[in-house]
């Protein structure tokens, strides 16, 4: 078991393109855990805060934010190509689309080897039951979306050890189909697993992991990029296409797991599944006030829709859940259903299916130290009597609030505000020269002059 | 540092704004987790007490670098026997409010749980005065 360095080097998925990004306050307030600033006319991300959660990604108007992938050509260094993919992707297609076609497309992409990344849910739940069993916290949270993971070691720090340590089916996938070629012949290094990814949060997930454990996987490409390539393939008059290897072992179970409640209907005792990471925020806000021990589970999921609301998922998600729901009732009459499970022990569970420590990452102290700590507190609470509480986000941060602490840590300063500039012109604290100053240094020296390339101007578009 | 916040007596959806913002402020402090977690249920037990059987009341919270001192202050019905309150599963509540999953009688030893020092203090039909202390360590991380 390879045990990564340091949890400092932190990863992220979401880069900001400069050249599109045109200085907005749409994705500063849509963060849920206030990790973007304007600086020089451009949106920035602070990366001890962010959690890959992509709700940038949906706010920004001019789509500046992106989703960083591996490059398809990276696959053909190895001779077995196997790619993960979660059955999301399927739910997108019409159902008139067999899967066997999705499959050869992906075969004609040049995968070798296509497995669901959902084969290994009886592993979780295994897993997982042993894991409850030995811990005594309450309640207990799932693993599964990286991006509730992240945002509960930086906002909820008390909740850490709630967290169920065992690894979500991308991980247990892709160590098990690793071991399984490995147990055919293929050596380590002619093996390339890639996933195909519905999120950024599961990208940071791969490259950085929270768990201290290296990941199996070798490359993640996203299913957007998959989707239209797919799409493209079955356009064509398609000459016929070998399908690439496949075990066919998704199961009912398998195919409803990355949808909401696809967790909680497998858990004993009292259980609760929450979507948007709005929701989720308010949930762990009270159970972190009250001690609601009473829940044993929590299905977390930071997007609507669980998966199927993705942001790279192209297909409509009400329609996605639709169809896999349908297909999961299909499997569910089948005779056998419930046998759809890998069956051997390549695995083992006890050796692979955990996660080692999680380490709070709380991001909102003023200072390591606590004399210095309350003195910022206590300037703080001075500054907010007089900033407006519009949280207008003119200063480039996403509120008053937010504004203030940054100005206690010396990351800004009170005149950033535009209402604070004039009262301090008003005191000649500041002329009106300086403090346009400080606004171009802010959203940039372009930015307020005439465009009408905006959105609802003239020559929007063009 | 301190601050004040105020608790209407009856209003069970408020319950926990007090806890929730000094949890906030613990953070930002730097406060070591599992001893910001026992202030914050404490003061949430103290805040439901309010709300459940008073007419209204006021949370005071003192912080310095040695200790976080909380005092909840209540216009009510005070408490008649103190020593029986504090056992566990002795309440008052009325029936509705236990209907809402409160008055389970865990609240005051709840608090002393989760509390190094608590003194409760009060005069039947005036009310009561709660003090809550718990020694702060900053977060060595």
């Amino acid at each position: 078991m390879k045990v990564k360095g340091s949890q400092r080097d932190f990863h992220h998925a979401l880069i900001v393109d400069k050249d599109l990004c045109f200085g907005c306050t749409h994705c500063v307030t849509a963060c849920p855990t206030q990790a973007i600033r304007v600086k020089q006319g451009k949106a920035s991300i602070i990366v001890n805060r962010c959690v890959d959660c992509g709700e940038c990604y949906k706010a920004c108007p001019v789509s500046a934010i992106s989703v960083e992938q591996d490059d398809l050509e990276m696959i053909f260094r190895f001779p077995v190509r196997v790619i993960l993919i979660p059955s999301v992707l399927i739910g997108q297609f019409p159902r008139k689309i067999m899967t066997s076609s999705i499959y050869r497309a992906l075969k004609e992409l040049g995968f070798t080897h296509v497995y669901e990344v959902e084969n290994t849910v009886d592993l979780v739940l295994e897993a997982t039951k042993q894991y409850m069993h030995d811990r005594k916290e309450r309640p207990m949270i799932s693993s599964y979306c990286p991006a509730i993971v992240r945002l509960i070691q930086v906002k909820f720090p008390t909740l850490v050890n709630n967290i169920i340590r065992v690894n979500p089916p991308i991980d247990m996938s892709s160590r098990y189909y690793r071991e399984k070629l490995k147990a055919s012949g293929y050596s380590d290094k002619e093996i390339g697993i890639f996933y195909a990814t519905p999120c950024a949060a599961k990208i940071a997930a791969v490259k950085s992991p929270v768990g201290e454990i290296e990941s199996a996987v070798n490359g993640v490409i996203n299913i957007n990029f998959l989707y239209n390539r797919i799409l493209k393939y079955l356009q064509r008059k398609y000459t016929e296409t070998e399908p690439p290897q496949t075990d066919d072992l998704l199961s009912s179970r398998g195919i409803l797991w990355s949808l909401t409640r696809g967790e909680v209907v497998h858990s004993n005792g009292r259980a609760l599944a929450i979507d948007g990471i709005k929701n989720v925020n308010e949930f762990l806000e009270n159970i972190e006030n009250e001690k609601l021990d009473n829940i044993d589970f929590l299905e977390l999921r930071a997007c609507d829709e669980s998966c199927a609301g993705g942001i790279l998922i192209s297909g409509n998600r009400f329609l996605t859940v639709e169809r896999l729901k349908n297909l999961a009732e299909e499997y569910k009459v089948r005779e056998d259903d419930k046998n759809r499970k890998l069956s051997d022990d390549t695995l083992d569970i006890n050796e692979y299916g955990y996660w080692g420590n999680i380490e709070p990452r709380p991001m909102g102290k003023l200072d390591e130290d606590i004399h210095t700590a309350l003195k910022k507190m206590d300037r703080k609470r001075r500054l907010m009597c007089f900033l407006p509480g519009f949280d207008c986000a003119a200063c480039g941060a996403p509120d008053c609030q937010t504004l203030a602490d940054d100005v206690v840590r010396g990351d800004a300063q009170l005149s950033h505000c535009i209402f604070m500039q004039q009262q301090m012109i008003k005191q000649n604290l500041l002329n009106s020269g300086h403090a346009l100053r400080i606004t171009e240094t802010i959203w940039g020296k372009e930015r307020l002059n005439k465009n009408c390339n905006k959105i609802g101007a003239e020559d929007e578009n063009s | 540092m301190q601050f004040r916040h105020k608790i209407a007596g009856g209003d069970f959806s408020k319950a926990g704004n007090a806890a929730s913002s000094v949890k906030k402020v613990l953070n930002q402090l730097n406060v070591d987790h599992s001893i910001a977690k026992r202030i914050v249920i404490a003061l949430y037990e103290g805040e439901v007490n309010v709300v459940a059987h008073a007419y209204s009341g006021v949370v005071d919270v003192q912080i310095d670098e040695k200790q976080i001192k909380i005092i909840i202050t209540d216009k009510g019905p005070g408490i008649a026997d103190i020593e029986q309150a504090m056992k566990e599963g002795f309440s008052t509540a009325s029936q509705q409010v236990r209907e809402m999953g409160f008055g389970a009688g865990m609240g005051l030893a709840n608090m002393q749980k989760n509390s190094d020092f608590m003194n409760i203090s009060s005069v039947p039909g005036e009310g009561t005065v709660v003090e809550l202390i718990n020694n702060v360590r900053p977060y060595e991380g």
